[in-house]
Formats: structure tokens, C-alpha cells, sequence
């Protein structure tokens, strides 16, 4: 294996997009239930470089690069080379390894069953590096790695793919100066199909409970409901007074001014039809309920706490129409 | 200073440049085009270049040797990814120290957060210089060895 190939190619997005986003496996059951994934646990054990090369000795300008990179002072660099700079004198750089030099056919193999079951994007999770000794300008780097495990099919947030292991012994002079395990997680990327031109809006779910909201956003009138028992104003709508418990309400047309209660900016995951980073804001009307709602006319990053906003309705497209709040700039 | 278990580490803010993700990138001779081509990286739904996970290595390696000086020496780093590091964010290390053994070989947990959430988790193991204390000193000492 060659790091460049691994190295954090493929889109990555949001919060634990992998570490954190492992909600559930596929194929479990192993090679019996699920022939790909015997295919590909197939090459576990498999070698995935030997006789590599390092393409340049261990050197001084490399190792001043990266630490002026990293932003490092410390006086040990550049008698020794920072330990972390393991896997960059295993790198093939710009132009690669020479062919045939360092990479088996079989993580080849492995890489391109994955991209022809969909898992096209790659993108760098963990790695683990333990440091035998340091390395030295004039050390000349030899590699070897095989591939340790490929997991089954996960569903992360960035898509459902296989997470793939490596471990590199990586030598000078024939003696292990270090350990590299790497994984990468293969996977079809889940952001192309939900953005995909034409995605709707979700729709309104409307029931006995909520018809005459929606009956007023098609009047272009925001209507809130309001207890005929004890006169609460309540917001979302709902059969019965959360304050007295009465089953009466009548509606009042809200008169459309609010100001931002809170809101949170979204940034991932990305749902169908919506274009992050956007803001979602928490607006209290000037009646006194809040509601949540889209805040449209100022940059996500430009809303704020107590911002003045106007309602509008928003044409979202020929079936739907919502009521959504403009920010005032002062 | 002593090394004991619990120990905060002076946290480290990094602000993410362009400059430190193409500069890290290229300096760890990784060329794949989500690190340096900001339109490369839209295309592949990115929305920007973001750091590659060789320049977070080396950030979480400087984090500690900046803290415990220039002869201790790095044993092991293992690090998971999460959150990107896109240009214009920043990244607080934080660290903690979980043991130390009598070898002066001590373990610290390592989290790197930025605006969207933990961009690196992980665990380095680093062995000491000799003429810092190895042993968690008894509460009252001064526990300076210098």
C-alpha cells in the first residue's frame, strides 16, 4: 500500500461523520449470507505492498518542511525526523511509485471490487503508529504491508461502505524502526443521492388535529390557536389547552412580527432538498408562542439572538407553501 | 511540572489556514486533490479542501513533545478522525495524562475539537525524559524533580 492512495481522498463532512456515525452493519452473517463480503474478507491476510521503497532517504529539507508545516520548534527535528513523519517516507508523492514497485495486485483487487460495488469515495479514519527508533537524515526506508481486515458492509454518515485495515512495517538498514496501521473506509457516497436536482421538500403531514393551519398558510394567514376556556395561546397545534385541559379553541391571525427566541445553524447531515449550512430559528412571535421555522434574507451567519423578523410565505415549489420569517437587519 | 495521572495539558489552538492544510498536505508528499483544490474538493461534495489525516498526526505529535520537551520521545499515536478541519475553523488540543508507568512511559488522551465538533480523537504514548518524575508524587510534595 502506498499512503497517497489513502491518504484522505472523497468527501468528508460533520461531526464523528465516520467515528461517530457507525449506526448499523449489513451482512453480518459472514460469507454464507452474504457472498461479497466473503469475497472481500478474502483478502484479509493478503500482502498489500512488499518490497516498497521509501523514494527518498530520510533528509533534512523534508523534515524542515514539515515541521515549518506543523508549526513544530523542537530542537531534536532535524537531527531526528519527527516520529509522526512515519508514513511520508512511504509516500509516492505527485508523480506515485514506480509501477509494479511497491503495491500487490491484490489491494488493487481489493480497491476495485469495492469501487465496482458503488464504494467509489475513500476517505482516511485511524491510524496507529508505533515507533520502534527514530529515524535519521541518510535512513533509507523499506515497507512492507499486508491487509489485516476489511470490515462488513457499515452504514455510516457519509455512506455505506467497508472499513479496510493495513499494517506497514516500515524499516531502515533491515531493522523495524516502525509500525503503521491505517484504515481507510470505502463507500458510496450517501450526499450524491440525497442532494440530487428535484429533491422535495418534505410535505406536511395534516390531520384533524392541524387542518386549519395549513387551510390558513394557504390564506397567507398565520393562525394561532387559542383557548376558549381559559384563553391560552398555544402553538403548535394541538386538541386540547396544555394550561386548563379545555377542548374549545378558537384562532387568532398572528400579526406576523417576531423576534429570534434562538437557532441553531445547520451544517451535516444534509437532508434532500435543503442546501447547508443553513439557520433554523426559534422565532417567538410578538403574541407570545414561538414556533420553528426557516429564516430567510440574512446569512446563516448573520442571524442573531433577538434579531426583529417578518413573516412571509415562502413558495417552496408548486405543491407547498410555508410560512417562514425574513430578518430585519437593523 | 510532574507527569500524573489526571494532568491537563496547557490546551493548543490552531488556526486552520489554507497555508496549514496545502503546506501540511505537500509536506507529507499527499497530493490527493481534496487537500489543496478547493474546487476539486466541491466536486467531490466537499464543501472545501480540509486537512489531511498526516498533518493531524503531526499536529497531535507536536502537541505533546511541545508540552513535555524536546527529549521525550514519542512511542505510539493512534488517532481517529471525525469532524474535518476546513479552512477558516480552528482546532483546540486538549490532553489529558491516564497513566504513567514506572518506566516513565505515560499514556495521554488527545482531542482535537473545532467548530463542528471532535475533528481527532486519540491516545499517544510517550516515554519521558529521565530527569522528570516517573512516579505520582504523594499529595503535599512538591513533586519537582529539577
Amino acid at each position: 500500500m502506498s499512503g497517497e492512495r489513502t491518504a484522505g481522498g472523497g468527501p468528508a463532512v460533520g461531526e464523528g461523520a465516520v467515528s461517530e456515525g457507525v449506526v448499523g452493519e449489513g451482512g453480518v452473517g459472514g460469507v454464507a449470507v452474504d457472498d461479497f463480503y466473503g469475497r472481500l474478507k478474502a483478502f484479509e491476510g493478503r500482502t498489500a505492498a512488499v518490497g516498497g521503497e521509501g523514494k527518498d532517504p530520510v533528509n533534512e529539507p523534508m523534515i524542515r518542511h514539515w515541521c515549518e508545516a506543523m508549526g513544530d520548534a523542537n530542537p531534536a527535528y532535524p537531527a531526528i525526523a519527527p516520529p509522526t513523519m512515519l508514513q511520508v517516507w512511504t509516500m509516492g508523492g505527485l508523480s506515485g511509485h514506480p509501477a509494479g514497485s511497491a503495491r500487490s495486485e491484490a489491494y488493487d483487487e481489493l480497491l476495485a471490487l469495492l469501487d465496482g460495488a458503488g464504494c467509489t469515495s475513500v476517505v482516511a479514519t485511524d491510524c496507529e503508529q508505533e515507533y520502534v527508533r527514530p529515524l535519521r537524515p541518510g535512513d533509507r526506508v523499506t515497507f512492507d504491508a499486508v491487509i489485516e481486515s476489511v470490515s462488513p458492509r457499515k452504514t455510516t454518515k457519509l455512506g455505506e461502505g467497508h472499513f479496510v485495515t493495513t499494517r506497514m512495517d516500515v524499516r531502515a538498514g533491515g531493522d523495524l524502526v516502525g509500525r503503521h496501521r491505517f484504515r481507510i473506509l470505502k463507500y458510496a457516497p450517501a450526499r450524491r443521492a440525497t442532494t440530487a436536482k428535484g429533491a422535495k421538500r418534505p410535505r406536511p403531514v395534516i390531520n384533524r388535529d392541524n387542518a386549519g393551519f395549513w387551510a390558513g398558510v394557504a390564506e397567507h394567514r398565520l393562525l394561532i390557536q387559542r383557548c376558549t376556556g381559559c384563553g391560552a395561546l398555544r402553538f403548535p397545534w394541538l386538541p386540547g389547552c396544555g394550561a386548563c385541559g379545555c377542548q374549545e379553541w378558537e384562532t387568532v391571525e398572528a400579526s406576523g412580527a417576531g423576534t429570534v427566541f434562538s437557532y441553531v445553524v445547520m451544517h451535516h447531515p444534509p437532508f434532500p432538498a435543503f442546501d447547508p449550512p443553513y439557520a433554523v430559528g426559534l422565532i417567538e412571535l410578538a403574541e407570545g408562542v414561538r414556533m420553528i421555522s426557516n429564516i430567510t434574507g440574512v446569512r446563516y451567519d448573520e442571524v442573531r439572538i433577538g434579531m426583529p423578523v417578518e413573516l412571509e410565505f415562502l413558495r417552496v415549489d408548486a405543491d407547498l407553501e410555508l410560512p417562514v420569517f425574513r430578518g430585519v437587519v437593523a | 511540572m510532574t507527569a500524573r495521572v489526571g494532568e491537563e495539558l496547557p490546551t493548543l489552538r490552531i488556526l486552520i489556514t489554507r497555508t496549514l492544510i496545502v503546506s501540511g498536505a505537500i509536506a507529507s508528499r499527499d497530493y490527493q486533490d481534496v487537500h489543496h483544490d478547493a474546487e476539486a474538493a466541491k466536486a467531490k461534495g466537499s464543501p472545501d479542501i480540509f486537512m489531511n489525516i498526516l498533518t493531524t498526526n503531526g499536529l497531535v505529535g507536536r502537541y505533546i513533545t511541545d508540552h513535555f520537551g524536546p527529549r521525550a520521545r514519542l512511542r505510539k499515536v493512534a488517532i481517529r478522525l471525525g469532524a474535518p478541519n476546513y479552512p477558516g475553523d480552528e482546532m483546540v488540543l486538549t490532553g489529558q495524562v491516564t497513566a504513567v508507568a514506572a518506566d516513565g512511559v505515560a499514556e495521554i488522551s488527545v482531542t482535537g475539537r473545532n467548530a463542528l465538533g471532535k475533528h481527532v480523537t486519540g491516545k499517544v504514548t510517550v516515554c519521558l525524559p529521565p530527569d522528570r518524575p516517573q512516579h505520582v508524587p504523594r499529595p503535599g510534595s512538591d513533586g519537582e524533580a529539577r
